[in-house]
């Protein structure tokens, strides 16, 4: 380790601070005792259902097609879980499921 | 006595939907808290560095801050570009946090992804405090959370079940709350917008930059369709 106590402390603030800011920023330009501008109403009605989507990309961002696996396993435990939610819409029978086959699928087979 | 009763009713809405984040979250705090113990951190590391960045990826680039060079202005841009997505989360709570008293401060302190997944799509019972509800979903998380890092950074050396593939359980969370916001909403613009404007992004800057092309796209796409959604959504109600 190249740094010391002080240069730890700092450091770890930065990233606390960094942290923070990109929280509570939205909150602080738009306090709740003002009426929130139209178009940020607007972007926080539809923005809630794309970011998921941009969630779920995020979580597979390091899923490769062309090496190791080919992402198969992603693709069997994803497909899994939706055809486990449309039929039974139980969250944690879905989540378990997908899960359990994930982790069998890259320790046993892949 | 009323106040109190609310407030275990809030309780009791809260905790079954955190019970995935329970899961994945004690998982990948241990994973979290035995890799600054790998990298020669004391457990008191992983512990305050949970309970204070709150940002899983993040606490993981924060380790590795910590071994390089001391560079603050890096690792405050750095945070800034990984955590960008917090933004989005805070103008779509912007309306749902309102109203709820002093709790509001921590539950933007706590908006992590999982906080934010959960509260914008929890459907909460008319006569229960929803601000509660909220409240004890992003303190619930924070608290798994912690409590992984300090499993991990005081036993880290002793696990031996083999937990390839565990955190597997994040994504199908997301996959999950995917799917019922398909089943709930009546147009898939903004899904879609989401999902197809990320893979691009993805394809085009690859995994370590896309997010932020990402969101500018996302944003330009939507205020782009506003007149059209919004009169969608005028329709309906």
């Amino acid at each position: 380790m190249t740094m010391n106590i002080t240069q730890q402390i700092i450091a770890i603030a930065m990233v606390v601070v960094g942290t923070m800011l990109t929280r509570f920023l939205p909150f602080i330009v738009f306090p709740s005792d003002k009426p929130t501008p139209k178009y940020v109403q607007y972007l926080g009605k539809v923005l809630p259902s794309a970011v998921i989507g941009l969630l779920v990309i995020y979580c597979l961002k390091d899923v490769s097609f062309l090496t190791g696996s080919h992402g198969i396993p992603e693709l069997i435990a994803v497909s899994l879980i939706a055809f486990l939610h449309i039929w039974k819409r139980n969250m944690l029978l879905s989540i378990a499921g997908g899960t359990i086959i994930y982790m069998m699928l890259v320790q046993f087979v892949f | 006595m009323k106040k109190r009763n609310q407030i275990i009713n809030a309780f009791r809405i809260a905790f079954p939907n955190t019970v995935p984040i329970f899961a994945g979250f004690t998982f990948l705090g241990i994973t979290y808290g035995i890799y600054m113990n790998s990298l020669g951190f004391n457990a008191i590391y992983p512990i305050l560095m949970s309970l204070l960045i709150f940002a899983g990826s993040m606490e993981f680039v924060a380790a590795n801050l910590l071994m390089g060079v001391f560079n603050p202005i890096n690792a405050l841009f750095l945070t800034l570009m990984i955590n960008a997505r917090h933004l989005f989360y805070g103008i779509s709570m912007l309306e749902k946090y309102r109203g709820t008293g002093k709790k509001k401060w921590y539950m933007i302190f706590g908006l992590c992804d999982e906080s934010f997944a959960i509260n914008s799509t929890i459907d909460v019972p008319k006569n229960v405090d929803k601000g509660w509800v909220m409240f004890f979903v992003t303190m619930l998380n924070h608290l798994y959370w912690v409590l992984g890092a300090t499993i991990g950074g005081i036993f880290g050396s002793f696990i031996t079940f083999n937990t390839e593939g565990l955190d597997f359980v994040m994504t199908a969370l997301f996959v999950v709350i995917f799917i019922e916001q398909w089943m709930k909403e009546k147009k898939h613009h903004g899904t879609i917008a989401g999902l197809g404007l990320s893979t691009v992004s993805l394809i085009i800057f690859g995994g370590n930059s896309f997010i932020i092309p990402a969101m500018f796209a996302i944003l330009g796409l939507l205020t782009l369709l506003r007149k059209q959604l919004e009169k969608v959504e005028v329709k309906h109600i």
